[in-house]
């Protein structure tokens, strides 16, 4: 079979950062090959070069049978090589609504008209949502929207210019399980149709899913390509990470007298009520898919919103925060879900942005001892093994997996009796999550500790306990100690099960 | 080599120009030169110290020109109309600074409106509320009132002291009051910016808003503290003027805000920075000061004066962007 998409020995350095070496790459009609990477391993560049927002600085692509050599995205998409991007907002413009944003890419370039003429640009659009089946008001603005409906305007979009190529770049992160099989449909449908597609994605169940081949990307060199069926998915890991990986299983442990309680909890007018008991010393876990509430949960223990009904317990005595300061002043701490967006203070180096949460205890009548903050952080990063050069680095010139440590060090720098982590796993990769679970379970004495987790995976890499979160409320208790996955994962599919039962 | 540049390459350009002038003209380097240049930035100055406390949460305050002039107003208004002496004069004009400030808070934190809009508008405001009082009339003792008295008050000698002044400093007479206030203020919001907790605390709102409310702060009372300040500091600038001038002058004060926004906008150039800054506030204000006060004494004609500082402003902003963007990258 003739490749549609070539790529062949392309390298691409930062200055002197070598971060795409040597990589060679096919992709063929009407097939997925998936693209598997740890953190840094290049994915991101490699997509940036298709695309062509960076250019090459060695090696070439051809494009069916063509030399390839975009300046500009724009010039990869006209010429059929089309890229959804991880981050859904960049893939929309959020001021502008459905139908123009479906037809944007007709208002420039060759050809495009002077005046745009609303209702031909709604007929437009309309064809193009009826490809992918999608079932939106044309003139609702896309703010309104959903992520996930967002994602797959930023997709129909794609669509609209036939492409050849298509790369996903892990177009699932934030999309619910039934979001997902729509986006699979409609990768399946673009199979059928002879497009060559590139996902790029290091979430197993998707990748067991749709791949028709697996390459593994590490540290900017191809290491492994996997295409004879059954596909070879440990091989493609292994490849991957460069050793091998086996869940590591944990010991379960029974939590001592309870921490925290809450009873009656309701976080949102139709679900319903639920209690929670987390004891000292135990790890505990709540899954659930994306958008069951995990999140409204967290920030309310938290003290950022407040619960609809119900009462909280922290040691014996009432305990209801009206603010963050409230509830971290009673000892309740949450590493927050998204760091870009609600952890790194990017104009802080590390050890401010460790020591930003207890200033007051590291300042003496208000000013702020520079000495005693890098001690603690200096601390912290011998605790966490953040690899950095010092406590004085700028957090972006850290990897993705150091900054959450470095999150998870602010919050470790001082005892708590409620520790909170809201996907602390999130963009990153497999090792710096086995230090920051490593660390989390050897600390674990003496506090509760709740994390909520997405991934079933790394809850039973994690947790002694997990809960199963669904439409805003508990719905099943495992003990991590041969748990009955058929049963978690029904309770994690939620609604459709418990009427059936 | 560009890390260097970016660093110390405004402060070496600042010494190249006291160097070049110094060697140039005929007494820019004595102690009555470099006072002027101190005295003829102390009022800029000091609005520019109040901007960047604004800027360091992410927001603007385009309102502290206006503060300035509608306190200077309202000082002579206090002294000459009410009769009132130096003291409440003064109080009253800081009140009216932290009363604006406030309002510019609340507008912009529980009202959602941008700052850029909140405070144009308090600009526009305070612009034609100073002159309702005296139906647009500059203040000045013996004025004729609108109904036709004559205004019984004077300027307090106490108050205007406050312009006149001069301490003995190496020369007796030599230092005014105004450079003294701007240093005691620079140092004291340097100290409270850089040392503080509080300070630690804006900067974090202005990176990263959230992170800073997770994190435990009180993001909407930084936000309004900041603009307190903001509009203190330009309340004292305004009580600054008015002892100057010894009158609620309603044409003075023109160009105090674009002034100290440039100051304070230069600053992010100065140690490479690249955010606002106390430290880079007062030696952009100083820059500007050295070039004009340079320039005038080699006969550059008066009314190339705002270009000179738009064309610096412009060279800080590309020095701050450009060069410290391509240094992370």
């Amino acid at each position: 079979m003739q490749a549609t998409f070539r790529i062949e020995g392309l390298g691409k350095s930062f200055g002197p950062y070598r971060v795409l070496d040597g990589v060679s790459l096919d992709l063929f009609p009407g097939q997925v090959t998936v693209l598997m990477g740890a953190n840094g391993a290049g994915k991101s560049t490699l997509v940036k070069v298709m695309s062509g927002v960076h250019q090459p600085s060695a090696g070439t692509m051809t494009l069916a049978g063509q030399r390839f050599a975009p300046s500009t995205p724009a010039e990869a998409i006209r010429a059929g090589v089309v890229t959804v991007h991880q981050n859904i907002n960049d893939g929309v413009v959020g001021a502008l609504d459905v139908a123009t944003n479906l037809t944007l890419d007709r208002l420039s370039g060759k050809g495009a008209r002077l005046f745009v003429s609303p209702r031909r640009m709604r007929r437009e659009a309309a064809e193009v949502a009826a490809r992918l089946d999608l079932d939106l008001d044309l003139r609702a603005d896309i703010g309104s929207l959903s992520l996930a409906d967002r994602q797959m305007v930023g997709i129909a979009r794609a669509m609209s210019h036939e492409p050849k190529v298509m790369i996903l770049d892990e177009p699932t992160s934030s999309l619910s399980s039934a979001e997902a099989d729509r986006l699979f449909a409609t990768i399946e449908r673009l199979r059928a149709q002879g497009v060559a597609i590139l996902y790029i994605s290091h979430r197993m169940s998707d990748i067991r899913r749709i791949a028709d081949r697996i390459m593994s990307l590490r540290d900017g060199r191809i290491t492994g390509t996997f295409e004879d069926k059954p596909l070879d998915y440990e091989g493609a890991v292994n490849a991957m990470l460069g050793r091998s990986v086996a869940v590591d299983a944990v010991t379960a442990r029974d939590g001592g007298e309870p921490i925290f309680e809450a009873a009656g909890m309701r976080l949102k007018a139709q679900s319903l009520p639920f209690s929670l008991s987390l004891g000292s010393g135990e790890v505990v876990a709540i899954t659930g898919l994306v958008g069951v509430g995990k999140t409204q949960l967290a920030e309310t223990l938290f003290g950022v919103r407040r619960p609809l009904a119900g009462s909280m317990r922290l040691d014996g005595r009432g305990y209801a925060p009206r603010n963050t300061a409230e509830a971290i002043e009673a000892g309740v701490f949450l590493v927050a879900k998204d760091r870009a967006e609600s952890g790194i203070v990017g104009d802080f180096n590390l050890y401010r942005n460790v020591s930003l949460p207890f200033l007051r205890r590291l300042s003496r009548l208000g000013v702020t001892r520079n000495r005693a903050e890098r001690e603690a952080a200096r601390a912290q990063i011998d605790n966490l093994s953040i690899v950095c050069r010092g406590e004085r680095d700028m957090m972006q010139t850290l990897s993705g997996g150091n900054q959450q440590k470095v999150m998870v060090a602010r919050w470790m720098a001082q005892p708590s009796r409620l520790f909170i982590l809201d996907e602390p796993f999130q963009g990153v990769d497999i090792a710096a999550r086995r230090d920051i679970a490593a660390k989390l379970r050897a600390s674990a004495a003496g506090r509760a500790t709740l994390l909520f987790l997405t991934e079933i995976d790394e809850a039973l890499e994690t947790a002694d306990r997990i809960l199963v979160m669904s439409e805003h409320t508990i719905v099943g208790e495992h003990r991590n100690e041969r748990l009955d996955m058929d049963r978690l994962l029904a309770e994690v599919a939620g609604g459709a099960m418990k009427g059936a039962a | 080599m560009t890390d260097t540049l970016i660093r110390y390459g405004f402060l070496a350009l600042l010494a190249g120009l006291v160097v070049f002038f110094s060697l140039a003209t005929n007494g820019f380097a004595s102690p009555q030169a470099a006072v002027f240049i101190f005295q003829s930035v102390a009022i800029t100055g000091i609005l520019a110290l109040g901007v960047t406390a604004t800027l360091v949460v992410g927001g603007f305050d385009l309102s502290i020109g206006s503060v300035a002039t509608s306190a200077m107003m309202a000082a002579a208004y206090a002294m000459i109309v009410l009769e009132q002496n130096a003291v409440v004069a003064v109080l009253f004009c800081l009140a009216i600074g932290a009363l604006v400030g406030l309002v510019n808070g609340l507008i912009i934190v529980y009202m959602r409106v941008p700052d850029l809009l909140a405070t144009l508008g308090m600009m526009f405001l305070l612009l034609g509320l100073q002159r309702i009082p005296t139906e647009g009339r500059s203040i000045a003792a013996g004025m004729t009132m609108p109904d036709g008295s004559t205004a019984g008050g004077v300027f307090s000698p106490s108050f205007l002291a406050l312009g006149r002044h001069r301490f003995d400093f190496i020369l007796p007479n030599l230092v005014p009051v105004s450079v003294v206030v701007l240093i005691v203020l620079a140092v004291l919001i340097w100290f409270f910016l850089e040392y503080t907790r509080y300070g630690r605390m804006m900067y974090a709102v202005g990176s990263n808003a959230r992170a800073a409310e997770l994190a435990g702060a009180p993001v909407k009372a930084y936000k309004i503290w900041a603009y307190v300040i903001s509009g203190m500091f330009a309340s004292i600038g305004g009580i600054l003027l008015a002892a100057r001038l010894g009158r609620g002058d309603i044409a003075s004060g023109n160009n105090l805000l674009l002034d100290a926004v440039a100051a304070a906008l230069i600053g992010f150039a100065v140690l490479g920075a690249a955010k606002p800054n106390a430290f880079g506030t007062a030696v952009g204000a100083l820059f500007v000061g050295v070039l004009l006060q340079g320039l005038t004494m080699m006969n550059v004609p008066y009314y190339t004066q705002d270009f000179v500082k738009g064309a610096v402003l412009v060279v800080a902003l590309i020095f701050t962007f450009a060069l410290s963007n391509q240094g992370r990258r």
